[in-house]
C-alpha cells in the first residue's frame, strides 16, 4: 500500500492542509502527520483543504471524523474548503458538516482571519 | 371332501407363490357325499411322512399316530386314504367314507384304489398346474393393471405444460421406474405473477405412493397462493398430511417461490435432496432445513432466500439420479451431479447432458431403480429486458475497490445517469466492492469480488459478490457521529449507510457460501436535492 503526503501550509493563523488525491486507508498517515503539524504550530484553525482530493471512502470519512474528534478535544476548529458537489453531499449526508464549517474555497475560509 | 391348505402345499414343495388350487378327493357314505370342513394339515404333522413312504392306501381307524389331522379325518367320518403321489410329491388325499355294504374294505379293493390313485395323480397334478398358472396370470395381470393406475394418477398430476416465464428457460424431466415412485413435481400460478416450484418424493411404490402424491399436490395447490411464505405452506402441508398418511410412509419436499422479474427466490426443504445453482463456473447447493412431510405434526421448516441472476441456473432433482447403482452397487452421486452440472449447458441440453452421463456410468442393461425427475431454470442474461453489459472479477487486495469502481463507471458512462447521479453510484460501487474485500473475502487475494453490471429498460443493475455467505449482511444504521465525535464508538462504520443513500434501491442476498449486494440506479431520474 502506498501512502501519501498531505502538505501543511500556515496562513491568516490557520494551519491549511492540502489533502492527498486519495483520501481511504493510505492517507491516515498523511492525515494525522498534518494535524501533528498543525498542533505543534499552535494553529486554532486547521482547514482541510479537499480542492486536490478525487476519491473519498468511508475510511477516510473516518479518518475525518477522528482528526475531527481530536481537534474537538483539543479545542481546535476544523474547517472544509474546496469539496466538490458530490462530497459536499457526502459531508451532508454523514452530517460531518454539521460539526464542521464548510467553504467553497481556501480565501473565503480563511477571510476574516481564524 | 378335503382342502390342502397353503401350509400343506408348501410342506410338500409347492411355492407359496402358487395361488390356491385345493385338491379334492370323492369321499362317498351311502352313497352320499361326505359334507366336510377343509382339514388343516401342519407341515409336521407325522401322517405326511406316512403318507409319503409310499404304503398305499391307509385304513385311518388302524394308525396308531398323534395326528392332528387324523383326528380330523376321523371326525371327519373317513375311513380309507388313498395318497395321490406325482413324481414323489404328495399332491392330494382319496378320502373313502364307509363302504355301502358296511364291510370293511378288501384286498381287491384297495388295489382297485390303489390303480386308480396311480391313474388318476398325473392327471390331478395336470389340472392343478393348470389352476396355478391361471392364478399367476391373474395375480400378473392385477400388478400390472395396479402399476397402469399408478402410473395414470402420477401422469394425471404431473404437469401438463411448463408456465411460460419471459427471459426463463425452464425445462422438466421425469421417468418413473418400473415400479412407479412417488415423485411428482410443480409449477403453482401465485400473486403478483410470482411462481410456486414443487419437487417431491412420497416413499414407497405404486398405487399407495402415487395417491400420496396426488393428496400432497392438492393440499400444495390450494395452501401455495394463499400463504405464499414457503415456510408456512410446508407447516400447513405437513400437518394435513401427518393427519392423513398411512403409517411408516412420508414425504420429502423443496418448495420454492421465484419472482421471475428479480429472480428473488425463496424456498423451505422438508428433508429433500438440495437444489444446486450454477452461478458463472460456481455450483453451491441451497441449504435449508426441515423433517419430511407427514411425518410428524407441528413441524418448523427454515426458510431462506437466493436470487438467480442473469445466466444462474437452478436444478431442482429426485434422488433417482444421483443414487442410480452401477454394476458395482458404485453411486452416482450428488458430488457427481454437481460436477456435471458446472460443465453442462441449461435447460434440456443440461437434462440430456446428466442422462447420458448415467447412462455412460450404469452401463446398457442397467434397470432403472427409483423414479428420476429433474427440473431446471435458467435466467437468460438478458433476462426479462436485462441486458448484460459486463461482468469481471478483481482479487481481493485493498486499493481494488477503485478499480471496481472505475470499471463499472467505464461501462455505465454512457446510460445517460445525470452526473450527480454517476457520482453516488461510483461512491456506492467502490463501498460495495471494498465490503466484498474487506468483510466478505477477509482480504484473501484468491478469492474474486465478482462484478455484473447489466440494465433494464428502467433501472442499471450492479451486482457485486463475495464468497462470505452464511450470515446476512447487516441492516444499514444511520451512524451516531455525537458518539463516535465524543470518543464513545469507534470512527469507522459508515460504508452500508453510505451505500443506502447513494443509490436507488438496495438489495442483498446471502446464501451458504456468498453474499450478493445489488445497487439499483434508476434511468432517466434527476438526482434530487438533499
Amino acid at each position: 500500500m502506498t501512502t501519501a503526503e498531505s502538505a501543511v501550509r500556515f496562513r491568516d493563523g490557520a494551519a491549511v492542509v492540502d489533502l492527498p488525491a486519495q483520501i481511504d486507508s493510505t492517507a491516515e498517515a498523511a492525515l494525522n502527520d498534518a494535524y501533528a503539524a498543525a498542533a505543534a504550530h499552535g494553529s486554532k484553525t486547521v482547514l482541510l483543504n479537499f480542492a486536490g482530493v478525487e476519491f473519498l471512502s468511508s475510511t477516510g470519512i473516518a479518518l475525518i471524523v477522528g482528526l475531527l474528534a481530536h481537534a474537538r478535544k483539543d479545542g481546535r476548529a476544523i474547517r472544509a474548503s474546496g469539496l466538490s458537489d458530490h462530497y459536499k453531499e457526502i459531508f451532508e449526508i454523514t452530517r460531518l458538516a454539521d460539526f464542521m464549517a464548510i467553504f467553497a474555497d481556501e480565501n473565503s475560509a480563511l477571510k476574516g482571519g481564524a | 371332501m378335503l382342502t390342502l391348505t397353503k401350509t400343506f402345499r408348501r410342506a410338500i414343495g409347492r411355492g407359496a407363490t402358487t395361488a390356491p388350487a385345493p385338491t379334492t378327493a370323492a369321499t362317498t357314505a351311502r352313497g352320499r357325499a361326505l359334507e366336510t370342513p377343509p382339514i388343516d394339515i401342519a407341515p409336521n404333522d407325522p401322517i405326511l411322512a406316512y403318507f409319503h413312504a409310499g404304503s398305499g392306501a391307509v385304513a385311518i381307524d388302524e394308525l396308531q399316530l398323534d395326528s392332528p389331522a387324523v383326528a380330523a379325518l376321523r371326525a371327519a367320518g373317513v375311513k380309507l386314504v388313498v395318497p395321490l403321489i406325482s413324481q414323489g410329491e404328495l399332491i392330494g388325499l382319496l378320502n373313502l367314507g364307509h363302504r355301502l355294504s358296511d364291510q370293511d374294505y378288501s384286498t381287491d379293493d384297495r388295489r382297485l384304489l390303489e390303480k386308480l390313485a396311480a391313474q388318476a395323480s398325473p392327471a390331478v397334478r395336470v389340472a392343478q398346474l393348470v389352476r396355478e398358472q391361471e392364478a399367476e396370470v391373474r395375480a400378473r395381470e392385477r400388478i400390472e393393471q395396479e402399476l397402469r393406475v399408478a402410473q395414470l394418477i402420477q401422469q394425471q398430476f404431473l404437469p401438463k405444460t411448463l408456465p411460460d416465464l419471459p427471459g426463463w428457460q425452464i425445462a422438466a424431466f421425469y421417468r418413473a421406474a418400473a415400479e412407479v415412485g412417488g415423485d411428482f413435481y410443480d409449477f403453482i400460478a401465485l400473486p403478483e405473477g410470482k411462481v410456486g416450484l414443487v419437487v417431491g418424493d412420497v416413499t414407497g411404490h405404486g398405487v399407495p405412493a402415487a395417491l400420496v402424491m396426488a393428496t400432497t399436490r392438492s393440499v400444495l395447490r390450494s395452501e401455495a397462493p394463499r400463504l405464499i411464505a414457503p415456510s408456512a405452506v410446508l407447516e400447513r402441508v405437513n400437518d394435513f398430511l401427518h393427519d392423513d398418511i398411512p403409517a411408516n410412509m412420508f414425504v420429502t419436499c423443496l418448495y420454492a417461490v421465484l419472482d421471475p422479474r428479480s429472480g428473488a427466490l425463496t424456498y423451505a426443504n422438508a428433508g429433500h435432496d438440495l437444489p444446486f445453482v450454477r452461478r458463472g463456473a460456481v455450483v453451491e447447493e441451497l441449504r435449508a432445513t426441515g423433517m419430511p412431510l407427514g411425518a410428524m405434526p407441528g413441524m418448523r421448516y427454515q426458510e431462506k432466500e437466493s436470487v438467480l441472476g442473469p445466466g444462474d441456473v437452478i436444478l431442482l432433482h429426485s434422488d433417482g439420479l444421483a443414487e442410480a447403482h452401477d454394476t458395482s452397487r458404485a453411486m452416482f452421486g450428488f458430488p457427481r451431479m454437481r460436477g456435471l452440472m458446472g460443465t453442462l449447458g441449461s435447460g434440456h441440453e443440461l437434462i440430456d447432458g446428466l442422462m447420458d452421463a448415467l447412462h455412460a456410468f450404469t452401463g446398457p442393461a442397467w434397470q432403472q431403480e427409483d423414479d428420476i425427475t429433474l427440473v431446471t431454470l435458467a435466467r437468460s442474461a438478458g433476462a426479462h429486458g436485462e441486458r448484460l453489459i459486463v461482468e469481471f472479477e478483481e482479487a481481493s487486495i485493498v486499493g481494488n475497490e477503485r478499480r471496481v469502481m472505475e470499471r463499472v463507471a467505464a461501462a455505465a458512462q454512457d446510460l445517460g445517469l445525470e452526473p450527480k447521479r454517476f457520482e453516488r453510484l461510483k461512491t456506492a460501487v467502490s463501498e460495495a466492492a471494498m465490503n466484498a474485500i474487506e468483510h466478505g473475502n477477509h482480504g484473501d487475494a484468491s478469492l474474486p469480488v465478482q462484478v455484473q453490471v447489466s440494465t433494464t429498460e428502467h433501472e442499471l443493475i450492479v451486482r457485486i459478490v463475495d464468497n462470505g455467505g452464511g450470515k446476512e449482511i447487516p441492516e444499514p444504521e444511520t451512524p451516531d457521529i455525537e458518539a463516535k465525535l465524543a470518543g464513545l464508538q469507534k470512527p469507522r462504520g459508515w460504508g452500508l449507510f453510505l451505500i443506502k443513500n447513494m443509490v436507488d434501491d438496495l438489495r442483498t442476498h446471502t446464501t451458504e457460501t456468498h453474499h450478493t449486494i445489488e445497487l439499483v440506479m434508476r434511468l432517466g431520474e434527476k438526482g434530487a436535492e438533499e
